[in-house]
């Protein structure tokens, strides 16, 4: 749509009542029951090639195309959150669920189960466990146990398509809060629902939002942090690819509730197809009328501006963020001052993760005490997760608080390829902490996870199996959070290397037991002592496994050896000759050509030559190639 | 007038006065890396930590920027505090040995050798940041910065792309608080771009 000065004065929507009569003529104008096909375009499933199997569907359906009644739509969304099975493709109005779908099977979909109602076998899901073929979304175990709030849209809309946003209801609650609650009103549904934010440290939203309201008149902003920089993270950029308007929605309440008429959106520049759709979304509201002056005809003026972020980790920290968009060095500053009294450019300001503005334009639809009966008496509503490592099931999945860790991965998860139990599951991102087994029915909540030494975070989920080692997972966040540490203040600066070193000689097989004591109280100086919570956090890494897995410490220590079998100083390699069939696979596979041996006779491996690549272990069918 | 208790003793602040001045007002000796008088406090070093207690709770903050409030509980030199302290200036040896000045202020604290590898035994310049925020604020030449991010930060001219931003007044020298600074100005002085102790020296 491309919207001219003239156009835009006839689509502006000036009351709510407009509002409620524009979304009525769109429903009406879609017979919930015509066949639709669903194709998901999120950033995975393009990566997997679903443009071309829209295409294919496209010209499969122009070519059947006298024979189909009433021709059915294409609709392209944002991520379901499945991106492991895709490009997927769901046919409404029964949601079957097509996965692994290659533009090969366009002409096939069409023709089954377009024309004749049947199903596709070959596409659709198989049960992990017990094989048997799933035919629709809801009856898949990975979509069975989730809750669906801040990605209820996700899927079902066209992120580009602000007319279909509000078919679903989009800005419904914004219009309810504009034109009938005062703004003190908005925030004690905020404070009511219980609300707390998803960037991290789960402050209660509406108490923060007080703090900045309390500030009379004056220029004050909103911003929403989609930095997300957590490694393997990808919730926030899938609300803002799959469901803009739920973004801009919540901004919206919030600038009223706190008396900001400017909105900063400061996203990742890696994130090209996010800031596509947002600016898509602010265009089209701005267009009708749900940005800008007057909105709605309630005297509030707002707009949202996109600040397009560098990439560095810690500019997701609140100050380093606002020092960002100011166009200085994103780098922490001491607090207080708080944002809440002098932010972004010295005023008053509040910033939320994205997770939590969408939250909130649900909450404003629904109400306070919907949203409260929601999770756990002090965490309340759901929380997207991003499922990932070794578990059946990766992909996106959203959760009600105070469900069990068991039950995110063993069975929205479908567990862990090979085993019954998981090792540990690794929660909030370099800030967080691993879970063991003992702990998998720990409700996941905030003051839980922190209880248990690690913490929400905003939202990643590692699981790990008996081949992954804690010494080298804690190795790992700790360098990535040398690297992305500002350097500013020095505990962070000077603390996080020396960690990083001393679980580095530990996986040597070097170090001594005294070593483990000392690393408990530089990890409490570099806690205690940091500026920001980047170095606040980063020994929970060490912390959550040492408490847990000690003994997996001392073996690497003790007994110079890994028992998971990573540490490769610590390993070696060999072949099991009762096993061994002689295929020369590992032999071709080895990049050192330390495998010698006849074909079809055992093989066996010269130690001087391996270097504990790993190679023959994965290369050989048979399991003979031992790790110890 | 604020009223607050500094190690179990009764003291009281003007408002706007940080805890240090509150400290140093009231004749009790609170430690600095990156604090001076003569430009904004940036919170940095984390040696003037001091810890706040309220019940059974209890953090740190850095005294340099912590405003000074009404009713605070404050403790100056606890074993958190020290603990803090000990890391950072043990840490420190093994970053830059040849400061005489840090050498002393860890001896203070009992920290007499580091356990931590020396990568450069020349080396003095502890990255407070005191040169740059100096020149900034109090000359107004903004001829250094730092440059880098994390263990890779350093003190160099902005970009490091040499400029004659510098006008050899030796402020810099002067807020310096290991001599890191002073070793090295025959070689700012005399070259227009300022090119400085820590990034010479790497
Ligand atoms: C090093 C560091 C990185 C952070 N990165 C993010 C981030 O990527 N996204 C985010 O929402 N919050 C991040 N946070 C938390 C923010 O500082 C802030 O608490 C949050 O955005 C507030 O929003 P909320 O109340 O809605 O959670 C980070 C914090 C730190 C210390
Ligand atoms: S804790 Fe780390 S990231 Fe935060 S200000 Fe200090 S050095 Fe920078
Ligand atoms: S791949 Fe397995 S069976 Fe084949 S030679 Fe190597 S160890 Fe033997
Ligand atoms: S040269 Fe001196 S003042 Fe500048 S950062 Fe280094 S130690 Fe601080
Ligand atoms: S992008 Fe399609 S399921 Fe995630
Ligand atoms: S003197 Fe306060 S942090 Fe350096």
């Amino acid at each position: 749509m491309q919207a001219t000065a003239k156009d835009t004065a006839e689509l502006r929507l000036g009351s709510l009542e407009e509002l409620e009569k524009l979304r009525g003529e769109l429903r009406a104008a879609e017979d919930p029951n015509h066949t639709r096909i669903i194709v998901c375009h999120g950033t995975g499933c393009i990566a997997n090639g679903s443009a071309g199997v829209t295409e294919a569907l496209k010209a499969a359906l122009a070519a059947a195309g006298e024979d189909i009644a009433v021709m059915p739509g294409i609709k392209t969304t944002g991520c379901h959150g499945f991106c492991s099975r895709g490009p997927l493709v769901i046919i409404k109005p029964k949601n079957i669920f097509y996965q692994q779908v290659k533009p090969g099977d366009a002409e096939e979909i069409v023709q089954k189960t377009i024309k004749a109602g049947e199903m596709v076998e070959s596409l659709l899901y198989e049960h992990p466990q017990t094989g048997e073929k799933i035919e629709t979304t809801e009856d898949i175990p990975f979509y069975a146990g989730q809750q669906r709030v801040v990605l209820a849209n996700i899927g079902q809309i066209d992120p580009t398509k602000i007319d279909d946003a509000l078919r679903a209801g989009a800005y419904a609650g914004a219009a309810k809060a504009l034109t009938n609650m005062e703004p003190k009103q908005v925030i004690e549904a905020v404070i009511n629902s219980g609300l707390r934010g998803r960037g991290g440290a789960g402050f209660p939203t509406g108490i923060k939002w007080n703090l900045a309201a309390k500030h009379e008149g004056g220029q004050k902003y909103v911003l929403c942090n989609a930095d997300e920089g957590d490694p393997g993270a990808f919730m926030d950029r899938s609300v803002m690819e799959g469901d803009p308007h739920a973004v801009v929605e919540g901004m919206i309440i919030g600038g009223y509730a706190i008396g900001a008429d400017t909105g900063y959106v400061y996203v990742r520049a890696e994130y090209p197809l996010a800031i596509k759709h947002l600016e898509k979304a602010l265009r089209d509201a701005r267009a009708y009328g749900l940005l800008g002056e007057n909105i709605l005809g309630s005297g509030f003026n707002f707009d949202i501006r996109i600040n397009r972020g560098a990439g560095a980790f810690v500019c997701g920290e609140e100050t380093a963020l606002m020092r960002s968009v100011e166009g200085k060095v994103g780098e922490p500053v001491p607090r207080p001052p708080y944002p809440s009294d002098k932010g972004l450019f010295g005023k008053p300001s509040v910033l939320n993760n994205v997770e939590t503005w969408a939250n909130v334009s649900r909450i404003l639809d629904k109400g306070a005490d919907w949203f409260a009966g929601l999770g756990t008496e002090k965490s309340k509503g759901t929380k997207v997760f991003a499922l990932v490592g070794k578990v059946n099931n990766v992909g996106l999945v959203e959760v009600p608080m105070g469900i069990k860790l068991r039950e995110i991965v063993m069975e929205i998860g479908g567990g862990v390829p090979g085993s019954d139990h998981f090792k540990a599951v690794q929660t909030g991102g370099p800030s967080g902490g691993c879970l063991p087994w003992q702990d998998a029915d720990l409700p996941v909540d905030f003051d839980s996870l922190i209880a248990a030494g690690s913490m929400m975070g905003s939202g990643g989920m590692i699981v790990m199996d008996d081949r992954d080692c804690m010494v080298d997972v804690a190795k790992y966040f700790l360098g990535f959070l040398e690297e992305e540490s500002c350097g500013k203040c020095f505990p962070c600066r000077l603390g996080v290397p020396r960690l990083r070193e001393t679980l580095n000689r530990f996986s040597k097989g070097q170090g001594t037991v005294e070593d483990i004591d000392d690393l408990y109280s530089l990890a409490e100086a570099i806690k205690a002592g940091s500026l920001c919570a980047l170095g606040g956090t980063a020994p929970n890494a060490v912390l959550s496994t040492l408490r847990y897995f000690r003994d997996e410490y001392e073996t690497h220590i003790l007994e110079h050896r890994c028992p998971a079998g990573v540490c490769k100083d610590l390993i070696t390699y060999s072949i099991d000759p009762e096993v061994c069939t002689g295929c020369r696979a590992c032999a071709r596979a080895c990049p050192q050509n330390a495998i010698t041996g006849e074909k079809k006779k055992p093989h066996t491996i010269d130690e001087s030559l391996c270097i504990r690549c790993g190679m023959c272990f994965e290369s050989c069918k048979f399991g003979a190639v031992q790790v110890q | 007038m604020l009223s607050l208790t500094i190690d179990g003793n009764k003291v009281e602040a003007e408002a706007g006065w940080s805890l240090l001045d509150t400290a140093r007002q009231n004749g009790i000796e609170i430690p600095t890396l990156c604090y001076h008088e003569a430009v904004e406090p940036f919170g940095a070093c984390r040696l003037c930590v001091v810890e706040l207690r309220q019940g059974n709770n209890s953090r740190l903050v850095a005294s340099c920027v912590y405003p000074a409030e009404q009713g605070l509980d404050v403790y100056t030199a606890s074993e958190k505090v020290n603990n803090v302290r000990r890391w950072i200036l043990e840490m420190l040896l093994s970053e830059c040995p040849a400061s005489s000045e840090i050498r002393e202020m860890a001896a203070q604290y009992g920290v007499q050798t580091t356990r931590f590898e020396i990568s450069d035994p020349e080396q003095e310049c502890i990255l407070c940041g005191l040169c740059v925020r100096a020149c900034a604020q109090v000359v107004g030449a903004n001829a250094i910065s730092t440059v880098g991010r994390g263990a890779q930060k350093e003190i160099g001219s902005p970009y490091l792309t040499p400029g004659d931003d510098c006008v050899a007044c030796g402020t810099c020298v002067t807020v310096c608080p290991t001599g890191a600074m002073s070793a090295r100005f025959e070689r700012v002085r005399g070259v227009p771009s300022v090119v400085m102790a820590r990034s010479v020296k790497r």
